[in-house]
């Protein structure tokens, strides 16, 4: 037992329904370990205590006078959101300097629909700039790091928030994926992260990336605690027509049900060489206990898969060129007066950015500029086709697809950096499925020998996150890796009160 | 194909972004390297194939022209970096109009 920091969302709510802690105590408990973790693992960007024991005690006064009526499906869960999802009154800097004083006078719908469902909001999370990246270090603020091993890398863009969710210093948080950013870091965190369907949530909010591919999605300790959570933000808004109108499904309720008979597909190009051994046999012990679970496995292919990297390096930093576009220095963010229009501009854009973010929108405006826009942008968009067709294809065999969700454990900090390329390998099982717009999971399927995380992932068909999550549910249930927590997080419970810091 | 300092200077300026000497020689190279790689796309025959811009099967979306309430003025030009009477502040735009 590590104490309240480290119960599962759903473990909290029970024990919050039942009386035997308050939403205030909760929350305390959580901010007690953050004092005690957080100067070494530097997951927060904002910090909002007072906030938080506000939105707490708020939710107590609720659950106290609630009588016999139903209670909002979050109340009182303490949880953390990523940096580049505004919340209304809170800094949103993605990371970046170009927004460091920037305080948006609105809230994300899906920040929005978490306060509605009673959440109380913890903070705000660091992410690679812009969500650009896989390990945080590109965060202008500084880098995170991964609670099994501070010497490593949470992981990227969303590293703060996995690894505030593994480190007790939130029962939940909300991320971005845009080609792995959920699905990554909570791989190398060994914790629970989902990234659903291309338009299941609403993106009004989302400081946008790459506008075809960025969805928001969530991290928790059980796949139970991520259902919950996506069940809370999913669903239309008509605020962004691209966020779909079809029913959400109770992802809770239908979590159960085993998955006998499930057709579970093993894409032959996700178990080539050049990964982690430890890493391939993690999965494939996985695939054996699903089978012995009762699901059909299925031997798929998804040719296409080596294209994804390349499709996917073209098509993000074209979006992101054409929408980092707006910061120019004018309505927010970083200005720097230059001797004219322009110059402010280049200037404002060129110091306010960091190499990254750069580097990203140098290759996606050479991508889409006059005599180069058929050969890489037009090709890499009809390639991106290509890889739909594959999964829709294998989906036409089986119900789910399941993979490593990273070719190695966490790496350590400062090993990749130099080398984009490299960095950029980290998401070569993440990002056709993004591409795509598919859901997936990923969820902890075993450790390597340095006792680092690894993670399992579970991909499904459009809008069909439900079966994805009771997959990943039937398998949590039949293994033990969600209830190891990293060392520091046991120390930190050990240690009085207060004297974390 | 290595890109040259030129196009490096041409699509900094397109992205309107002031970058050092150091900068563009780093972009030149990481942006060719990149760029190599991404060359792997044309082995695939795409004649044929309708490009991806959107995975949703979505046709214009529309909405009644309803008036609703706005952001408070004074919460949007809080994060300006200049206002004057109520508006943004902007350098001169047009030239010989000031």
């Amino acid at each position: 037992m590590t104490g309240l920091a480290q119960l599962a969302i759903l473990e909290a709510r029970e024990l919050l329904r039942r009386g035997e802690v308050s939403s205030v105590e909760l929350a305390q408990s959580v901010l007690d370990r953050i004092i005690a973790c957080d100067n070494d693992i530097k997951a927060y960007l904002t910090l909002t205590p007072e906030l938080a024991l506000e939105q707490a005690a708020e939710a107590d006064r609720i659950r106290a006078g609630a009588g016999e009526q139903a209670l909002p499906p979050l109340l009182g869960i303490p949880l953390a959101i990523k940096d580049v999802i505004c919340v209304e009154g809170l800094p949103t800097t993605c990371g970046s300097h170009i927004l460091e004083d920037y305080v948006p006078p609105f809230s994300a719908t899906a920040a929005e629909r978490l306060r509605q469902a009673g959440a109380v909001i913890l903070g705000k999370t660091n992410t690679d700039e812009f969500a650009m990246g896989s390990s945080t270090e590109n965060s202008a603020y500084f880098a995170s790091r991964n609670p099994w091993d501070l010497s490593r890398v949470p992981g990227g863009s969303s590293g703060g928030s996995a690894a505030a969710v593994a480190a007790g210093m939130a029962l939940g948080a909300l991320g971005s994926d845009t080609g792995g950013s959920v699905r990554q870091p909570a791989s190398l965190c060994g914790v629970v992260g989902i990234k659903p369907s291309y338009g299941r949530v609403s993106r009004w909010g989302l400081v946008a990336f790459a506008s075809s591919l960025d969805q928001i999605g969530c991290f928790a300790r059980t796949v139970a605690g991520a259902a919950l959570l996506l069940g809370a933000i999913a669903g239309y808004d008509p605020r962004d027509s691209t966020s779909v109108n079809a029913p959400v499904p109770d992802y809770l309720g239908s979590l159960e049900g085993g998955i006998r008979g499930v057709r579970v597909g093993v894409p032959r190009e996700y178990l080539a060489e050049g990964m982690q051994p430890e890493v391939e046999a993690a999965v494939r012990a996985a695939i054996g206990t699903m089978a012995g679970l009762g699901a059909q496995i299925v031997d798929v292919s998804l040719p296409h898969t080596g294209y994804a990297l390349p499709v996917y390096y073209i098509v993000a930093p074209a979006e992101a060129s054409a929408n980092l576009a707006r910061y120019d220095g004018m309505r927010y963010g970083l200005s720097l007066g230059g001797v004219d229009l322009w110059d402010t501009y280049r200037q404002t854009r060129g110091q306010g950015f960091g190499p990254e973010v750069k580097r990203r929108i140098m290759l996606g405006t050479y991508a889409l500029s006059a005599g180069y826009y058929d050969a890489y942008y037009l090709k890499a968009s009809q390639v991106r086709t290509l890889i739909r067709h594959d999964f829709n294809r294998a989906f036409e065999k089986c119900d789910v697809l399941v993979a490593p969700t990273t070719p190695t454990t966490a790496f350590r900090l400062g090993e990749k950096v130099s080398d984009p390329l490299q960095m950029y390998l980290q998401d070569v099982f993440t990002l056709s499925l993004s591409l795509a717009g598919l859901p997936g999971i990923s969820l902890p399927c075993g450790f390597d020998q340095a006792g680092l995380p690894i993670g399992l992932q579970i991909m499904g068909g459009a809008f069909d996150e439900a079966t994805v999550l009771r997959v990943a549910q039937a398998y949590e249930t039949a293994t033990e890796w969600h209830r190891r927590v990293p060392a520091m997080a046991h120390e930190a419970h050990a240690k009085p009160k207060g004297e974390g810091a | 194909m290595k890109l040259s300092l030129a196009q490096v200077e041409h699509v900094a300026q397109l992205a309107q972004l002031a970058l050092s000497g150091q900068e563009k020689e780093l972009f030149r190279e990481q942006l060719s390297s990149i760029l190599e790689y991404a060359g792997c796309l044309q082995q695939l025959d795409t004649s044929a194939i309708p490009p991806t811009a959107t995975v949703l099967p979505l046709e214009n979306v529309m909405r009644q022209d309803q008036i609703r309430p706005s952001l408070p003025r004074a919460d949007v030009l809080a994060n300006a970096p200049a206002t004057e009477d109520g508006h943004f502040r902007v350098p001169l735009v047009l030239e010989g109009e000031g």
